[in-house]
């Protein structure tokens, strides 16, 4: 059977999204075992949204190496074919039921139905746009998201334009303002409304300072000018509630707006199975398993919430592919019945796992979240029930970067009778 | 020589186009822009109108109330959607209780029919939603929702396919009186016809005061609108109006045939005829207002904005018909509010007095029926499976958060009115109008346009010219749209 239209009556694990985060829980099911494993993918390779980061940077935790997106991506692609896992291109699911039936579609297999044992979403996420972020003004030719931009100049050979605004600077927005001088485009500024950059410390340095594009922080774009195609944007700056202030107006003449203002998990189809989410991440409420509430279903990478790496996602989704796993053997293990609830506290945002069966505590437990504003010398405090469990001090925590804090054995084991954890951020 | 010539192809030209098609007519549409509809009739409320808010014994009244009736038979045979999901004008105080009841009586004078006001027990039934301070509500159950730009296209497709001929990026830049006939000369062509229809929105006084003495004024009034996803349809069945002012109907909400709420217009008077742009203040004025109707209104579901220019004019009436002192000279002018609900009838009229002044005959070949575009996301399980059969790439959805397929978008592209744009094949299959606003579909978009139309992708627009999408290729890739120097239109160019 040609690699990427494989199929697989009735899987045992059925996983949507053959990107980071797919490929890892793929792989994870089956060295856990799991023999009837399928993957959808809905482009024409796998790889997802790393195929279009030609930029270094990926793997430094996972294989002490510095690799390009597609790089990173093979390596899983390798592992994935190295154990014969069935996957299908050019697939897209349209439909996700709660008893787990999914519906998808394909030019050559045409419409398919499956009933899964478990599924693994790992749709990934998609960008914010400007009808999202309400800027007024034209509705001009030359406004792009940062990652359809990346697509135009990485994957299809052509430069979007040629003197650049970037709207965010959250990482993709970084990496393309590099990317954009590196195609002989002119970047005139990167703007941010918040008083900080939501990238990478190290994308700031080597994505803007090393090439003396300005960063204007606690700025934003206010006005779009152009007919037919883009021609000027006007940039205020904002006050400490992020309203623009009058009188700071400037105008940059330029062809093209770029946006990174977010990321967005893209749960659809998770709605869709029923599965609830999360306000604050806007991806599928979990436990420590990355099992949602809907028994059988589980969700890893960026559509469960928005990672900094992708070392990251590779790590959460092999969790989430043991667990579908063993699921398959013993649905009965399906929903534990007593849960630790966690809860973000003050200066921290979108803690997962939301809730943590209690018949798993032992072991290590990992929470991530995201700081929600910059912090120096500072420790995330855990509390159990209102009583402090465990400080831990950094030097720096910044909403760019996902802060994690594990529990061990001992400890774990002291949170059985607890209702609560809360995570919480003490300033020094 | 043409018989008759309708500059501009907005929903009037259109639905004018279609009506002559009716009859043994050289006809064609002149339109300055790269797409049907692509004016005032692609931005504003996409409301049928009931009636009840014109001034009785107005052309609005007269031509509001025909077309209202004339919409079921016309979106059948058309394949467009139109749902009868009546409106709602909602009172809080007693004294917009009293306007209520006279909006009533000019309805009744203009023969709107099954009016009734509501109390708010009734209304908390109808619209759960709807704020709890309303006091009463005049609901009239002829109000509909349509897809201007879809039946704007529709028109033209089924005028094309009964032998009108449609001339897109043609501005026409000056008209003038022969003998019997009309010149008109062009921006790359000139042409003779008997008739002459101005059908040219916001720019019909210039060619109205190019013939006639009775000179008219276009006062451009924009309207600017906020897009509600569609992950709330159905939390509004009806259209929903207040109280209106003097600058119109004012700030509606409204349920599209698409599942997405619309939240506008506002009315701002402004000299510029092409100025779309939106601002920071009315966007905001826009939420204010609506949360009066709607104190839910999710804001962070807001997914888009546009604004739309009507053709406004003192006389705050249709000009329809011949010129006296330009005989062959046809206006359909100041066409505003509520000129989507009466395009039908003012079509239907017009092509009356040219018919008959011209003598024409039957066209006994007309066929009314148009096949829309087979909207896979509207198939069953079953039609999906054989539609794929059927055409393989119905299999490969292009558009993730509408669930558009390459097949959709190649028939955009490849039937008689085709898409030549990215924003043409967005208004033909919703492709790039969901939540992520084109973020994935736009290069693949982009990348079929410029197979189908056989141009460099570089040379794609947006919506015309000017508005390219792309600024060139990749300096390190220099051979990509020099393997495409040989471009050209293809043989089905927009001129059929």
């Amino acid at each position: 059977m040609q690699n990427g239209s494989q199929t697989c009556e009735n899987p045992e694990v059925l996983i949507i999204g053959g990107g980071p985060a797919g490929l890892a829980a793929a792989i994870a099911a089956y060295d856990r075992g799991c023999r009837k494993i399928l993957l959808l993918e809905r482009e024409p390779r796998l790889g997802g949204i790393l195929q279009q980061c030609i930029h270094t940077g990926f793997g430094l935790q996972i294989f002490k190496d510095e690799l390009s997106g597609p790089e990173y991506a093979q390596r899983y692609i390798d592992q994935l074919e190295q154990r014969g896992i069935a996957y299908q291109c050019d697939t897209m699911v349209l439909e996700i039921s709660e008893q787990r039936l999914v519906t998808s579609v394909n030019p050559r297999l045409g419409l398919q139905r499956f009933q899964a044992g478990s599924v693994i979403l790992a749709m990934g996420c998609r960008e914010r746009s400007r009808g999202a972020l309400g800027i007024p003004g034209t509705r001009s030719a030359g406004i792009y998201s940062a990652g359809t931009a990346q697509r135009f100049v990485n994957l299809e050979g052509y430069v979007p334009g040629k003197k650049i605004v970037i709207l965010g600077s959250g990482d993709i927005g970084l990496i393309m303002a590099r990317r954009m001088v590196f195609s002989g485009a002119e970047v005139l500024a990167v703007v941010e409304i918040m008083p900080f950059s939501s990238g990478l410390k190290r994308n700031v340095v080597q994505c803007l300072d090393d090439f003396g594009i300005p960063l204007l922080l606690s700025h934003t774009v206010t006005e779009i000018k152009g007919r037919g195609r883009l021609s000027a944007v006007v940039v205020s700056q904002v006050d400490e509630r992020r309203r623009p202030i009058p009188g700071t107006e400037k105008e940059f003449d330029c062809d093209t707006l770029l946006l990174s203002v977010g990321l967005i998990p893209e749960n659809e189809l998770s709605r869709g199975a029923g599965v609830k989410l999360s306000v604050t991440t806007s991806g599928p409420l979990v436990d420590e398993r990355m099992q949602t509430n809907v028994p059988g279903i589980f969700a890893c990478g960026n559509v469960l919430h928005v990672h900094d790496l992708v070392d990251h996602v590779s790590e959460e989704a092999a969790l989430a592919g043991e667990a579908a796993a063993d699921y398959c053997r013993q649905p009965g293990l399906g929903l534990p019945e007593e849960f630790l609830l966690l809860e973000d506290g003050y200066g921290v945002r979108g803690t997962v796992p939301q809730r943590v069966a209690k018949q798993s505590l032992q072991g290590v437990l990992r929470l991530t979240f995201r700081p929600s504003q910059v912090f120096m010398n500072a420790a995330i405090l855990l509390e159990a029930d209102g009583v402090a469990l465990q400080e831990s001090r950094r030097r720096i925590l910044t909403p760019g970067e996902m802060a994690s804090i594990s529990i061990r054995g001992k400890q774990l084991a002291t949170l059985r009778d607890k209702k609560k954890l809360t995570i919480k951020i003490i300033e020094s | 020589m043409y018989d008759v010539v309708i500059i501009g192809a907005g929903v009037i030209g259109c639905a004018l186009a279609r009506e002559l098609s009716r009859w043994r007519l050289k006809l064609a549409v002149c339109e300055k822009n790269s797409d049907v509809a692509d004016g005032a009739s692609k931005a504003n409320s996409a409301i049928v109108h009931s009636g009840h808010s014109n001034a009785p014994g107005s052309n609005m009244a007269r031509f509001n109330l025909a077309g209202n009736l004339l919409y079921e038979q016309l979106c059948q045979e058309l394949g467009v959607p139109l749902q009868r999901n009546g409106s709602l004008n909602i009172a809080f105080t007693d004294e917009e209780v009293g306007k209520l009841q006279q909006l009533m009586r000019d309805g009744e004078a203009n023969g709107v029919s099954g009016m009734r006001i509501v109390g708010p027990d009734e209304l908390r039934v109808m619209e759960p939603q709807l704020n709890a301070e309303v006091k009463a509500a005049l609901f009239a159950p002829s109000s509909a929702i349509t897809s201007p730009y879809e039946l704007a296209v529709a028109m033209a497709e089924n005028a094309a396919h009964n032998g009108a001929e449609l001339i897109l990026n043609c501005k026409v830049l000056k008209v003038e009186k022969r003998e019997d006939s009309w010149t008109l000369f062009c921006s790359d062509r000139k042409l003779e016809t008997q008739v002459l229809v101005n059908a040219a929105g916001l720019y019909a006084d210039v060619f109205n005061n190019q013939v006639s003495a009775k000179k008219i004024k276009i006062l451009p009034r924009k309207g600017q609108y906020w897009i509600v996803d569609k992950s709330y349809a159905g939390s509004f069945k009806h259209t929903i109006f207040q109280v209106p002012g003097s600058m119109g109907k004012g700030i509606l909400l409204t349920p599209t045939v698409d599942g997405t709420i619309l939240l506008g217009p506002t009315a701002e008077d402004q000299e510029d005829r092409e100025d779309t742009s939106t601002s920071r203040e009315s966007l905001e004025h826009i939420k204010t207002v609506a949360k009066r109707s709607w104190p839910a209104l999710p804001e962070h579901a807001l997914i888009g904005s546009f604004a739309g220019i009507r053709a406004h004019t003192k006389e705050n009436d249709f000009i329809i018909g011949e010129r006296q002192d330009a005989p062959g000279f046809f206006n359909a002018a100041g066409i505003e509010s509520p000129g989507l609900s009466a395009a039908p009838a003012i079509a239907e009229e017009l092509c009356k007095q040219i018919v008959s002044k011209l003598g024409a005959v039957k066209n006994n070949s007309f066929n009314p029926r148009r096949n829309p575009i087979p909207a896979f996301r509207h198939m069953s399980f079953a039609e999906k499976t054989a539609a794929i059969q059927r055409n393989p790439l119905f299999g490969r959805i292009v558009c993730r958060c509408e669930q558009i397929t390459e097949a959709e978008i190649r028939a955009s592209i490849r039937r008689p009115v085709g898409a030549l744009t990215v924003d043409a094949v967005k208004r033909r299959t919703r492709a790039g109008m969901g939540r992520c606003q084109g973020g994935f579909c736009l290069p693949r978009v982009v990348d079929i346009l410029s197979q189908e139309l056989g141009l460099s992708p570089a040379r794609i627009t947006k919506d015309g010219s000017l508005s390219e999408i792309l600024a060139g290729d990749r300096p390190d890739q220099p051979a990509m749209s020099s393997q495409c120097k040989t471009a050209r239109r293809p043989a089905k160019t927009p001129r059929f």
